[in-house]
């Protein structure tokens, strides 16, 4: 059959509202095509047939297949995450749409501008329990950050539109449309953007000047100033990470991130702390333990950030600058609230600083604070050590620590996914990211199976790069269909596995709270990850030891197409420097060690 | 400081929404996914031209709680505005209730009496029963109906509290 005489036309047309008669499913993919839309993630069914059926007769939109619809939502958020754009999924009704509840909900928590069209049955059909019928709007509505069941044709247009906008402005989020399949086949109307997307929806992203000026005033008085900056400033993109290098070389201040802010500062700036939090490093936690002046960005007070509520960095002045309202005095109650893109909250902060006059008794505070922070460093919560006899077991960090010379050394453009737990930790720590928007980790959900369909979404949108999953063995079974994805697109996805045979952030907390009783977080009777990868057409790998570690991490890299590298590390690793639940920044665990008894209060926290 | 504990008070959430499908189940869902509490509710269509209902939600809590509902719920896409008021702030809010009385005799002529004590209205009668129907703050609708319980209370509707700002000041 000849594909290309049934082509349909959805190039851009001129202005205003087009009189062509068009199905609903073609107006959908010329609003796609509108919106700039390269790629879809998705997966077919019966009740997106005809819009599977249009993309099948255009060639402007690739559609990727993904092998779970819970893959394609965080491939696309890997797409947004490392293009700055937004990322688009299409799934059925029914089971597809409820799939895609974790994704959308990842998405959420982590300010992930996503679509996700999902198939509904016909609008006579909704509410007769149909055949593959879901309230996907009522299931999805606290999972996104708007939802639409499309009711009549010449809503399509509008609404798809719309859709965009709300997905990549303001505090950017998922929103789903919800396409009854009805209206897909019928004729539909072609309309370009609504002038006023929606009239109640206005997001506020330009910042006051006078809170600015406030909150500059304070910086300049500061003795112990400290920045502490979060996935805000990826999302505003790599331009609000040039300007915030920019604040804080001109400043002088030192600076903390968030799991989600990492890259925006790069990794080897002396000015540059570490993460800070639960797993963070002890310089960033005791900083902000003991600064007098906490400057956060694009950050939300997170409880993995913040661990004891009341003994959060105590007796600061807090300026708290986030583009979405809500999250200012939601956890911590701040000094100075500053509502407004972080890029522009970066920028107006550099002029004030420039217009505003220096305080003389700062410079010299400062250095003092550099110096306490200089001996915290010393401390090397990050250190490890590792046996360099070549039968020796591998010790995790130290996995990743060659993994990133070794990629580095490449001098390709890396991308790094990851799973969920301990190597999630340990990458963060030990993966040094020199650039914003290479850094695709599921945050706030925290959803194990993450990592290898970012890493599809982060390869389909650059092609060339480096794109790496630092796994789990537990995790990666959770979505490990997408390697047959991988297989289909010929994606060079390289999957590394910390193999310790544990759920080893649940085995952690089980010896660190319940007394070494191993519930259910040992990892039986797992794949061999070798023959796995060469089932979906793929190169496998081992390293049993340190002698094999760099000839397996080489070969991976140098290989062209997909590799899975199943790195067998120690068991029993733990991941340090750690704030126990329910423990102040002050009081961190450095390593085994250090037996502090967890109190029944912490062990209530998750 | 972060877990000083202040005083719950009672508030009148009043939200300017956009009359859409979904619009009312994205601000209770909120309320109910954040644990926050709902002792009334009240919606209906204000303004038919342009689209928009108004939406009453009673809660009591802190005032730093308060500042989060309003500032999670103005977040929400069809949301144009929200209003939170307390007794701090100049504003009237009633509530209707419908209350049927059971009773025959002397209660019945109790019931009767009281009822013109609050100015409430008898809208339906028969020869056993009386519905009246009482507009007022909801202490008062509360004390009424107390006061019916022993002279044969036997059904309560009431419509929850719709509320307003006093003088100039709109929503």
């Amino acid at each position: 059959m000849n594909a290309a005489s049934h082509q349909t036309d959805l190039k851009p047309h001129a202005a205003g509202t087009d009189t062509t008669v068009l199905s609903g499913a073609e107006v959908l993919l010329r609003v796609l095509v509108e919106q700039g839309v390269e790629v879809i993630f998705g997966y077919p069914g019966g009740a997106v047939l005809p819009i599977y059926d249009a993309l099948f007769r255009q060639n402007a939109i690739r559609h990727v297949l993904v092998r779970h619809e819970q893959a394609a939502v965080h491939a696309a958020e890997a797409y947004a995450r490392s293009t700055g754009r937004v990322g688009v999924v299409l799934v059925t009704s029914g089971p597809g749409a409820t799939n895609t509840v974790t994704g959308l909900l990842d998405a959420m928590l982590d300010s992930i501008p996503v679509v996700c069209f999902s198939g509904q049955v016909g609008v006579p059909l909704i509410g007769t329990d149909a055949f593959q019928e879901a309230d996907t709007t009522g299931i999805t509505r606290p999972a996104t950050k708007y939802n639409y069941l499309v009711r009549r044709p010449e809503d399509v247009a509008p609404c798809v539109h719309e859709a965009f906008h709300i997905a990549r402005s303001g505090r950017p989020g998922p929103v789903l449309v919800d396409l009854p399949k009805n209206l897909m086949v019928g004729p539909a109307s072609y309309s370009d953007a609504p002038r006023v997307p929606h009239p109640s929806y206005h997001p506020q992203t330009e910042p006051g000047r006078d809170v600015i000026a406030r909150a500059v005033a304070a910086m300049k008085g500061a003795r112990r100033p400290l920045f502490y900056t979060g996935g805000g400033i990826i999302n505003a993109g790599p331009e609000a990470s040039t300007a915030l290098r920019r604040l804080v070389e001109k400043t002088g201040f030192p600076c903390t991130s968030t799991l989600m802010g990492l890259g925006a500062m790069p990794a080897g700036d002396r000015r540059f702390l570490g993460m800070l939090g639960m797993h963070g490093t002890y310089e960033a936690n005791m900083a902000t333990h003991g600064c007098d002046v906490l400057i956060a960005l694009g950050s939300r007070f997170d409880d993995r950030v913040t661990g004891r509520l009341d003994a959060f960095s105590p007796g600061s002045f807090k300026i708290h600058a986030d583009i979405d309202p809500s999250q200012i005095n939601k956890i911590v109650p701040v000094d100075v609230g500053i509502v407004g893109d972080a890029r522009r909250v970066i920028e107006m902060m550099l002029e004030e600083w420039d217009c505003t006059p220096a305080n003389t008794r700062q410079p010299i505070d400062v250095a003092q604070w550099w110096h306490q922070i200089s001996e915290w460093r010393k401390i090397d919560s990050l250190g490890f050590s590792q046996d360099m006899a070549p039968d020796a077991i591998i010790r995790p960090q130290y996995a990743i620590r060659r993994l990133h010379e070794l990629a580095t050394a490449t001098g390709r453009d890396t991308y790094v996914s990851t799973e969920v737990g301990q190597h999630q930790m340990w990458a963060a720590q030990h993966f040094g990211f020199s650039k914003p928007n290479r850094w695709l980790t599921s945050g706030g959900l925290g959803t194990m199976g993450y990592g290898l369909p970012a890493a599809v979404g982060a390869q389909v949108a650059h092609p060339d790069a480096l794109v790496i999953d630092i796994a789990g063995e537990a995790s990666t079974l959770m979505n490990i269909q997408e390697l047959s994805t991988i297989a289909q697109y010929r994606l060079p996805v390289k999957v590394f596995i910390l193999n310790n045979q544990y759920m080893g952030m649940v085995r952690q907390w089980q010896e660190l709270l319940h007394d070494s009783r191993y519930s259910e977080s040992y990892s039986a009777a797992l794949p061999d990850f070798v023959k796995l990868a060469e089932s979906f057409h793929g190169r496998g790998l081992r390293a049993t030891c340190v002698g094999e570690l760099d000839g397996v991490i080489a070969d991976m890299l140098a290989h062209p197409g997909p590799v899975v590298a199943d790195i067998c590390v120690a068991q029993d690793e733990n991941c340090y420097p750690m704030i126990p639940s329910g423990a102040a920044h002050n009081q961190m665990l450095l390593g085994p060690d250090q037996d502090d008894e967890i109190s029944a209060e912490g062990r209530m926290l998750v | 400081m972060t877990t000083q504990q202040e005083s719950p008070v009672s508030a009148v959430i009043s939200i300017q929404v956009e009359n859409e499908s979904g619009a009312l189940a994205r601000v209770i869902g909120l309320f109910s996914g954040r644990g926050y509490n709902i002792e009334s509710l009240t919606v209906a269509a204000v303004d038919e031209t342009r689209r928009q209902s108004r939406i009453n939600i009673v809660t009591t809590a802190t005032q730093r709680v308060l500042e989060q509902i309003r500032a999670q719920v103005e977040r929400l896409v069809p949301v144009y505005r929200v209003s939170v008021m307390t007794a701090a702030d100049p504003h009237v809010a009633r509530e209707m209730a419908l209350v049927k009385v059971i009773a025959s005799g002397e209660r019945r002529a109790d019931a009767l009496r009281i009822a013109q004590a609050f100015r409430a209205h008898p809208v339906d009668a028969s020869a056993t029963s009386f519905v009246f129907e009482l507009t007022g703050a909801t202490d008062k609708l509360d004390a009424f109906i107390d006061l019916m319980r022993p002279l044969g209370l036997a059904e309560v509707s009431r419509t929850g509290v719709a509320a307003i700002a006093r003088g100039a000041a709109i929503l």
